[in-house]
């Protein structure tokens, strides 16, 4: 179900903002309308929902009107046009009566610069959101120390802010907004102050933190890298205010939807984040002891593959069986096969990205089984595909030239990185 | 242009909105000055009720608990100092005077300040009225005060709260304003009323540069006390003025240190309420 709708969302800054959107609608550009009018548009008629329990990424450079996107959302900013549903209710007709109520207790904001009360202690600024909304002493303080635990604070209740580094300090204010148990969480570039192994470890406690509480996240951010480990879903905003993709990272990496969003990406490193299970396939796999040496024969033949998994009745791995090993013992005449499964298999999880399987990859002769938290068997990566998908993010230009052709200026485009692509599909 | 200036004539206007104000709003300015006085006998009589040495032990005790040692043991020296030559009763009319003063600057100044820092409008309105107020000089409005209030010391606070009252205005505002954005939206994203922003966020964090204001309001207080001697507000402002009239030096000299050690006193308790609020509470 979707928590938060937002439909045809406009944000012009200037004169008499309204005008402008009939302008916008005829197509004029972003600079045509500023010379016009005097105006400059921040959002451009965003339309798009998020999930309960999603995080929603809203990833774009400086003055794509990311900030003034979410500061829309509890209107801190107020929309020019267009409609902002939360659990179905407009928060644009909303006076500041209601208004004031779902800030309380629907959405809380994090700040880039944490926005903390320098004359509060930690536990008065945690608990500044339920005292706004007039709880009693001895529930809000509870509450208070509550969410200080959980973002992993506890000793430090009585601190000033001054008196904690960065990253402390934007647990403070995690804190704070996880304090009053809001649906929304607004993350507005909230770790981007702080310095990069930090922010790091931030990203993991809030993914781990998201694991278990499944609050929708509204997370605001410049950093691709950030985006793309952080977001079920990410959407791009371009430098006119307009939404130019929404999808989830792998989408996004795999069919960039203009150019704007592929020149964007095209610096990622990919192998981060296209993960086991994208580039994985099901792989014939034979049940054992129920089919025996013929059927494993037959599978490697019938697929043209010189190894074939074996599994347990419950799809558990027992390990692999290679061409090889099994001609020999149809020559051999024996028909058990437990005497050539090979159990010296790597395995890895659907979401490990390939870059972890690296590795792996160049030691191990075998694919990779890739097995869920159950250690049910799922499939298998090909060293040719992780191979061929790191290969796709290297410059054409800087690849190995063969010998052969070195010096000759006609045919300079070496194509040793597009060596395993046929495998790849 | 001698009979432009006969037409517009910029003095004689003001003399007559004075003369009018003095005789149809009179009811008024004696109301003011009925309770200015009552307020500048009260904290008189309550400032000279104890003896003389509890009262200095009572301001040691003060400036040692608010600021320092170092500053409490100046205000015992100061004050015994004061004491000795005897402009007690004199320094105490001057610090009830400045008391006056300052709080009903205060009462007045904050609450514009906070006003002029939420509406750039009244801040446009009231910017060049405190400039006026802070460089007109002093003279010029002590002769309307007194046909206003008679001469005395309420004429005396009326002036110095003139004097002293922007600092605290444009202190409050400059505090208010420059209270950091991020802090102001994250009181408004947690559903604050206008008022919990006010009480809660922006006064808490403005703290610290509205204590410099009261404090610079007190100073300009002090300075402005010794020209109100000259419409016989009383205190050491009498002293200085019967010093320079009389050419007698030492008296002129005495008050003058007194003012200097009173001066010091109320900077240094003010200045430590004002660094203190910024790392506690």
């Amino acid at each position: 179900m979707a928590i938060i709708e937002v439909r045809d969302l406009y944000k012009i800054f200037g004169p008499s903002p309204r005008r402008v959107i009939p302008l916008i609608k005829q197509g004029k550009s972003k600079a045509e309308i500023l010379k016009k009018t005097g105006c400059t548009i921040a959002i451009n008629g965003a339309t798009f929902s998020i999930e309960k329990g999603e995080t929603f990424v809203v990833m774009g450079l400086s003055g794509s009107g990311k900030s003034t996107f979410i500061r829309c959302l509890n209107r801190l900013i107020e929309p020019t046009a267009g409609e902002i549903l939360i659990d179905g209710a407009d928060v644009m007709k909303m006076d500041q009566e209601k208004l004031r109520e779902v800030r309380r207790y629907q959405m809380s904001m994090v700040f880039q610069n944490f926005g903390l009360l320098p004359q509060r202690n930690v536990v008065n600024n945690v608990e500044f959101g339920l005292e706004v909304s007039g709880m009693e002493k001895e529930e809000r303080r509870e509450k208070a120390l509550k969410a200080i635990k959980l973002v992993g604070l506890d000793g430090y209740e009585k601190s000033m802010p001054s008196e904690l580094s960065g990253g402390m300090q934007q647990r403070v204010g995690l804190a704070r907004a996880l304090a009053n148990d809001p649906e929304v969480l607004l993350m507005d570039e909230a770790f981007s102050a702080l310095d990069p192994l930090i922010r790091t470890q931030m990203q993991d406690e809030l993914l781990e933190l998201q694991a278990r509480m499944h609050k929708t996240i509204v997370f605001i951010t410049h950093d691709l890298d950030e985006a793309l480990k952080l977001g079920d879903r990410i959407a791009i905003l371009g430098p006119d205010g307009r939404v130019r993709q929404i999808g989830t990272p792998e989408e996004i990496l795999s069919t960039p939807a203009d150019e704007y969003v592929e020149r964007f990406v095209q610096n990622v490193d990919r192998t981060r984040v296209i993960t086991a299970s994208a580039i994985g396939r099901r792989v014939t796999s034979i049940t054992y002891p129920r089919e025996d040496l013929t059927a494993a024969i037959r599978a490697m033949e019938k697929h043209d593959i010189s190894s074939v998994f074996v599994t347990d009745s419950s799809r558990h791995l027992k390990g692999i069986v290679t061409i090889d090993d099994a001609l020999k013992l149809q020559k051999n005449k024996e028909k058990d096969i437990a005497s050539i499964i090979i159990d010296d298999v790597y395995t890895t999880t659907p979401t490990t990205p390939i870059a972890d399987l690296l590795g792996t990859a160049i030691k191990t002769r075998y694919p990779i089984a890739i097995l869920d938290e159950e250690g049910v068997f799922q499939g298998a990566v090909s060293r040719a595909a992780i191979i061929a998908e790191v290969g796709k993010n290297s410059d054409e230009a800087a690849a190995p030239v063969p010998l052969s052709e070195y010096g000759d200026e006609n045919n300079g485009n070496g194509n040793g990185s597009g060596a395993g692509r046929e495998d790849a599909k | 242009m001698e009979n432009i200036r006969n037409l517009i004539d910029v003095g004689g206007a003001f003399e007559m909105i004075v003369r009018w104000l003095q005789v149809n709003l009179r009811f008024f300015f004696d109301a003011i000055r009925t309770v200015v006085s009552a307020f500048l006998s009260g904290t008189t009589f309550l400032l000279n009720l104890p003896p003389v040495l509890v009262m200095i032990l009572l301001f040691t005790v003060l400036a040692w608990y608010v600021a320092s040692r170092g500053v409490a043991i100046f205000t015992f020296l100061g004050f015994g100092l004061i004491w000795y030559m005897g402009l007690w009763r004199a320094t105490m009319s001057t610090f009830s005077l400045v008391v006056a003063s300052v709080m009903i600057a205060l009462i007045i100044g904050i609450p514009l300040g906070i006003w002029c820092s939420k509406k750039d409008a009244v801040w446009d309105v009231v910017r060049p009225i405190l400039d006026f107020m802070q460089t007109l000089p002093a003279f010029v409005y002590l002769i309307p005060s007194v046909l206003f209030f008679r001469l005395g010391a309420v004429p005396g606070v009326i002036a110095t709260l003139i004097f002293s009252l922007p600092p605290a205005v444009r202190l409050t505002n400059l505090g208010i304003r420059q209270v950091p954005k991020e802090i102001k939206e994250a009181a408004l994203s947690f559903g604050s009323t206008p008022r919990q922003m006010l009480f809660k966020a922006e006064l808490p964090v403005a703290l610290a540069t509205i204590m410099a204001g009261v404090n610079q309001t007190i100073m300009l207080a002090l300075s402005m006390v010794v020209i109100a001697g000259m419409i016989g507000a009383g205190g050491l402002g009498n002293e200085v003025v019967r010093g320079v009239t009389q050419l007698r030096i030492d008296v002129g000299f005495e008050s003058g240190i007194a003012i200097v050690i009173l001066a010091i006193f109320l900077d240094r308790i003010t200045q430590a309420l004002g660094t203190s609020s910024q790392k506690q509470t």
